[in-house]
């Protein structure tokens, strides 16, 4: 059967993409991000997944204004690196799993989530940084790649705890995928930021780090907290941190098994206008 | 009843609600024609004759053509949308997030490496008069 191994969390400014893309990450700015990621690499390398179930935000690029799904899974064989209007990042294009995505797909729908099933989208930085800061820049990317796009652009965005529920659900039905494959599952987008109005630039550590503790300690109580403190403590856009409950509600405790393991813990400030927050959690066989 | 809007009261925010994405759907749907090089080139060569082959108001247009994107944005725009218009000038997003806080780029860039805008003061509209609720 296939299974979940561990969950990892970052976050995916687009800045951090172009400093890859144009040779800057080891100019000090940028080097102090990518250090906090030196042991994934390693970690990922170790554990070779079968398959990444990646959540992330799209930003306006798959997804105009014509259609806002709350939830959409990509079950395509391929999804290719999007022009956001500075061209497409010279990356990898993403390799899918079908079959699993729609295993995933009819289990999820079952229990009661309406997804969005996508068979045609562009993936933008929201999938494609994260890869490249667990990978630097491969020739391919290692494995294939779920994309799960939730709607966190146009108010009201689903509730942390709908996205907590949702994790659950997405456990159940990778736990039923008769192949047996090793699943990651990642959550990305925040920490603490905003990219709009008067009051961009707002980055705030406490509100952060105390996230990353009860991400890790006390998901179920994280999973309450309402929109209107992650806008007010984190920002506008700081409101992406909802997807890490996604990841974090698919692994065994939340499903009344033992605490995952904590085998890495990052944070910085700045990337460009954003808080960097980084984490992996391995389910204890 | 009228919608729950709770985080009206946060100081320099617009929050991309329904309301604001029916306002700005003419416009957000222009800056997302910029996704494809040939319309960047177009919108270069004449951005007002590009502009006006959109159903979006003089003021929006007016807000587009100023760089003005608190203008942009309280006229509906959302800045994932609007972030296509700085791509299109070879802006970063510092660049265009700086922009709206009448900071200079330098100055923006450095409150960002010093650790960012504090949330001490910048919670709720008042606050920082002392007119804490």
């Amino acid at each position: 059967m296939a299974h979940i191994s561990a969950s990892v969390y970052t976050s995916h400014v687009p800045a951090i993409g172009a400093a890859l893309d144009l040779g800057k990450s080891h100019e000090p700015y940028w080097k102090q991000v990518f250090d906090g990621y030196e042991y994934s690499k390693q970690w990922l390398k170790e554990q070779k997944p079968d398959v990444i179930f990646l959540v992330f935000n799209d930003h306006a690029t798959a997804f105009s204004l014509d259609m806002i799904p709350t939830f959409a899974i990509g079950t395509a064989p391929e999804f290719i690196p999007a022009d956001e209007g500075w061209g497409p990042r010279p990356v990898p294009k993403v390799i899918g799993h079908p079959k699993l995505a729609s295993h995933i797909a009819q289990s999820v729908i079952q229990q009661d989530f309406d997804l969005t099933i996508v068979n045609k989208m562009d993936v933008d930085h929201g999938l494609t940084v994260p890869l490249s800061l667990m990978t630097g820049k491969p020739q391919a990317w290692p494995c294939p790649v779920i994309p799960f796009a939730v709607n966190v652009v146009q108010y009201p965005v689903p509730s942390g705890q709908r996205c907590y529920n949702l994790g659950k659900a997405i456990r159940k039905a990778i736990e039923s995928y008769d192949e047996d494959l090793n699943v990651q599952i990642w959550g990305t987008g925040g920490m603490s930021h905003q990219l709009q109005g008067p009051r961009a630039g707002l980055i705030n550590k406490e509100f952060d780090n105390a996230f990353l503790d009860d991400l890790i300690n006390d998901p179920d109580a994280l999973a309450r907290k309402p929109h209107i403190d992650y806008v007010r403590e984190a920002g506008s856009e700081g409101i992406e941190l909802v997807m890490w409950l996604i990841a974090r509600g698919a692994m065994d405790d939340a499903a009344g098994g033992p605490k995952p393991v904590l085998k890495h813990r990052f944070y910085h400030v700045p990337a460009s206008n954003t808080a960097v927050g980084h984490l992996i959690l391995e389910n204890s066989q | 009843m009228s919608l729950d809007k709770p985080y009206l009261d946060v100081p320099g925010t617009t929050i991309f609600d329904a309301e604001q994405s029916r306002l700005g759907y003419h416009l957000n749907q222009f800056c997302m024609s910029l996704m494809k090089a040939d319309n960047r080139a177009r919108f270069k060569a004449d951005e007002r004759a590009y502009l006006d082959e959109w159903p979006m108001s003089e003021d929006q247009k007016q807000a587009v053509l100023a760089r003005d994107l608190n203008r942009c944005i309280a006229l509906g725009g959302n800045i994932y949308f609007l972030a296509k218009i700085g791509a299109t000038d070879g802006k970063s997003f510092q660049q265009m997030a700086g922009s709206m806080t009448g900071m200079t780029e330098e100055a923006y860039r450095d409150m960002m490496i010093n650790g960012g805008r504090s949330v001490e003061g910048n919670r709720r509209i008042g606050e920082q008069q002392g007119e804490k609720k």
